[in-house]
């Protein structure tokens, strides 16, 4: 004897059974049946102000949690604004399944009122789709989602339901296996590959670790903190990375890339050997790929074997989870070698002897000002005060890049950015799906001028649901990195990145029911950041910060890491002196 | 260089979408493609010719085979494999003409499958080099419109499919609605 449900009860009951306790996602139309049920359904709906936002607040909770975030929304127009946040886990490997309504099976095709092709437009930003066009399939194809969205490399998976298919009544029987023949999960690695990698590890004079994303989301990092203490490998984790490795521990050096430290693009670039783990190669971490790493051997662990070989031929590669592999490396690797045990080789440690010079050379050091907050000096000040705990969120730009730089985080899931999309209005909505999964967290949202504006009506979420979020804009004035490209490779011609008119935070504030500061002096500067971390309730702090100030280092687009621009230009007396 | 690449998937809607999505999303012109049921039902065989650059070769197919509804994408290109593409002509033709029309059509080994007092539609399969010549040769005797099914392909050395076996859910099996 089997239950009968509506389509819309089915897929809640399938929601409830996945561990779905929270939801992120704007009603429509065509999803009335749904949000009917859903009125008096235990899984808890939080109304946010814009679907863009529900994906990333979806996101903000999968990035938290490591569980599946669930966004909703109704369709066409509701369909169309998810895409941002679909393409943005698309490309940073998070799993979201976004549940879209759909216009009746029988009026598909005849563009009728809010008809959108979303099975079509949403094929290239999510990792797999379906398009439900039958009561009978719900079930399985609900479970096939979130399957797919959290298996093998993590992705984004919508599921668009008519609905003629929410209104159906049909018997439920719950789905306790499903059988997708062609999707192929890797997860072993190839035990002859593992043990060449553990010979080159061994027979290497200037190892270095480049982990990324990959460890955050296979939850390896204490795999990887086992390998960095047996190798002793000094190790720089990528923007999508950090936190993997404690920035705190002493193997740590930095991120490497485009706005990454100096010791850590010369360890890249001077390496024998790179230990590249849930890394993609990616662009802004590479530079000029001719001259990446050019003296490097590589061992490339990734879950996905499209991304071995396909900016870089590793030496070894290693297709399988990096938790498993890291393990049985670990396990193939002589014990009792590390760096604290004294007993590192000498060329071992005369290349650790190189990485500390770099580092003295070129520390990354918050830069402070008497008159002025310097961007790096908010970060600092961020920094002391999360002391490597808190979740901070970024939006994108260089309040970004000096967050990374600058703020410590001594656990996975504490950094929550856009690293691949590089989507403007992600970080305060980000901040909101943390603080939902982690209502015990301080979240602190650093966004910038520009970026808080594409995410305004999310403070009225913030409001509604009392999410004591500390939202940090670090205010330049500008559309910051833009300018920065236009100073330095366009003549500073400042074309289109004026924000001249801002709105008075503690009026802003105010007018949602909470408190908002504007500081514009170095010495408000930690007062009024302990202050916000105090409130109980959300708080908006808006930092005026030096507004010509630019991101270094900085390897231009198509260079060489290696030849990093490390600061300002110098005046042309002084460059001949 | 063009590529030929056989792709087994499943015969579910969206399925051949996704495979040309993932190669007109990266700009690549698809020269032909022909997609049919297999011996079993749900599954259809493709066979895709398509300009590739030699060195994305292997991550295209990587991607296709990363899709969840493709149990196989093979290169075809450089296996021992066979390629063959059927053609259908129609030629307009003059009386005169005709004997050395069926004479042509003869030499290719093709079929004549319709004939009037105007000309005739002929069938010729092969591999497409010598379809093309077929059609040079029709074209001098008369007017002719043809239509090529694009290029079928089998691979001669047999392929092992490793299909993945069914996984848990987390629905259990409990049939009391929790809500
Ligand atoms: C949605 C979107 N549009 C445009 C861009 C291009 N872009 C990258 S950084 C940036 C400037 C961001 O300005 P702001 O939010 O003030 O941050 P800042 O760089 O000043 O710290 C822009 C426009 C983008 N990344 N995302
Ligand atoms: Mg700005």
């Amino acid at each position: 004897m089997s239950t009968l449900l509506s389509g819309a009860k089915m897929l809640l009951e399938c929601l409830a059974r996945e561990g779905v306790d929270c939801m992120f996602g704007y009603p429509g139309g065509v999803t009335l049946p749904f949000y009917d049920c859903l009125y008096d359904h235990h899984i808890r709906h939080v109304l946010v102000r814009h679907e863009e936002n529900a994906a990333f607040a979806a996101e903000g909770y999968a990035r938290t949690t490591g569980k599946v975030g669930v966004c909703c929304a109704t369709s066409g127009p509701g369909a169309t604004n998810l895409t941002t946040g679909l393409m943005d886990a698309m490309m940073d490997s998070i799993p979201i399944v976004a549940i879209t309504g759909q216009v009746s099976t029988k009026m598909i095709g005849s563009d009728a009122f809010q008809e959108a092709d979303t099975f079509g437009i949403t094929r290239s930003c999510t990792k797999h789709n379906y398009l439900v066009k039958r009561l009978e399939d719900l079930p399985q194809i609900v479970h096939e989602a979130f399957y797919v969205a959290a298996s093998g490399r993590p992705g984004p998976v919508l599921v668009d339901i008519p609905k003629d298919v929410f209104q159906a009544q049909g018997h439920y029987q719950p789905v306790s296996t499903i059988h997708l023949p062609g999707y192929k999960v890797f997860t072993e690695g190839h035990t002859g590959q593992i043990r060449r990698a553990v010979q080159l590890i061994q027979k290497s004079e200037r190892p270095l670790v480049y982990s990324g994303g990959g460890i955050v989301a296979a939850g390896a990092a204490q795999e990887l903190r086992d390998f960095v203490e047996l190798t002793g490998a000094p190790t720089v984790n990528t923007l999508m990375g950090l936190g993997a490795l404690p920035s705190s521990h002493p193997c740590f050096i930095s991120m490497p890339g485009m706005h990454g430290s100096y010791a850590a693009n010369m360890a890249m670039s001077h390496a024998d050997l790179l230990i590249a783990l849930g890394v993609r190669f990616d662009d802004r971490v590479t530079g000029r790929l001719a001259a990446f790493a050019p003296h490097a051997k590589v061992i490339h662990v990734d879950i996905d074997p499209a991304e071995i070989g396909k900016i870089r031929t590793p030496e070894v590669p290693i297709v399988g989870d990096v938790k498993q592999v890291l393990g049985r490396i670990n396990e193939l690797l002589p014990h009792g070698n590390s760096e604290s045990d004294g007993k590192l080789s000498p060329a071992r440690l005369s290349w650790w002897d190189q990485i500390r010079a770099w580092k003295k050379e070129h520390p990354l050091e918050p830069v402070t000002s008497d008159s002025e907050i310097k961007p790096q000096h908010l970060m600092a000040e961020i920094d002391r005060l999360s002391n490597g705990e808190a979740i901070i969120t970024a939006d994108v730009g260089q309040h970004q890049m000096w967050a990374a730089q600058l703020v410590r985080f001594n656990e996975p899931r504490l950094w929550l950015n856009s690293g691949g999309l590089g989507a403007m209005g992600f970080g305060l909505p980000a901040a909101l799906g943390a603080q939902f999964a982690r209502p015990d967290k301080l979240v602190i949202a650093i966004v910038g001028d520009g970026g808080f504006q594409m995410s305004i009506p999310e403070l009225a979420t913030i409001a509604s649901y009392g999410l004591p979020i500390k939202i940090v804009v670090m205010n330049n004035g500008y559309l910051g990195m833009v300018r920065q490209w236009q100073e330095l490779f366009y003549n500073n011609r400042l074309s289109a990145v004026t924000l001249d008119c801002f709105p008075d935070a503690e009026k802003l504030a105010a007018a949602y029911g909470f408190k908002g500061k504007t500081i514009d002096k170095p010495w408000q500067l930690a007062s009024a950041l302990e202050e916000a971390v105090r409130e109980p309730g959300p708080y908006l702090l808006n930092v005026r910060v030096s507004p010509l100030e630019c991101v270094y280092p900085m390897v231009p687009a198509g260079g060489a890491i290696s030849e990093m621009v490390l600061g300002p230009p110098q005046p042309v007396a002084d460059a001949v002196k | 260089m063009l590529q030929i690449i056989s792709v087994l998937l499943e015969n579910k809607p969206g399925a051949l979408m996704r495979v040309t999505g993932l190669l007109s999303q990266r700009g690549y012109n698809i020269e032909s493609l022909t997609v049919a049921r297999t011996l079993d039902p749900e599954v259809s065989r493709m066979t895709i010719s398509v300009e590739v650059e030699d060195a994305l070769r292997q991550q295209v197919i990587k991607q296709m085979n990363k899709l969840i509804n493709v149990l196989q994408a093979t290169d075809l290109t450089d296996t021992p494999s066979v390629f063959r593409e059927l053609l259908l002509v129609r030629i307009h033709t003059s009386q005169e003409s005709r004997t050395a029309v069926l004479k042509e059509a003869e030499i290719f080994g093709g079929r004549v499958v319709d004939s009037s007092i105007g000309g005739f539609a002929i069938e010729v399969t092969g591999d497409p080099e010598k379809l093309n010549e077929f059609v040079d040769i029709m074209g001098s005797y008369g007017e002719i419109e043809v239509t090529r099914s694009g290029i079928l392909a089998i691979g001669l050395e047999p392929k092992k499919l490793r299909l993945q076996p069914p996984v848990p859910t987390k629905a259990g099996k409990s049939e009391e609605v929790v809500q």
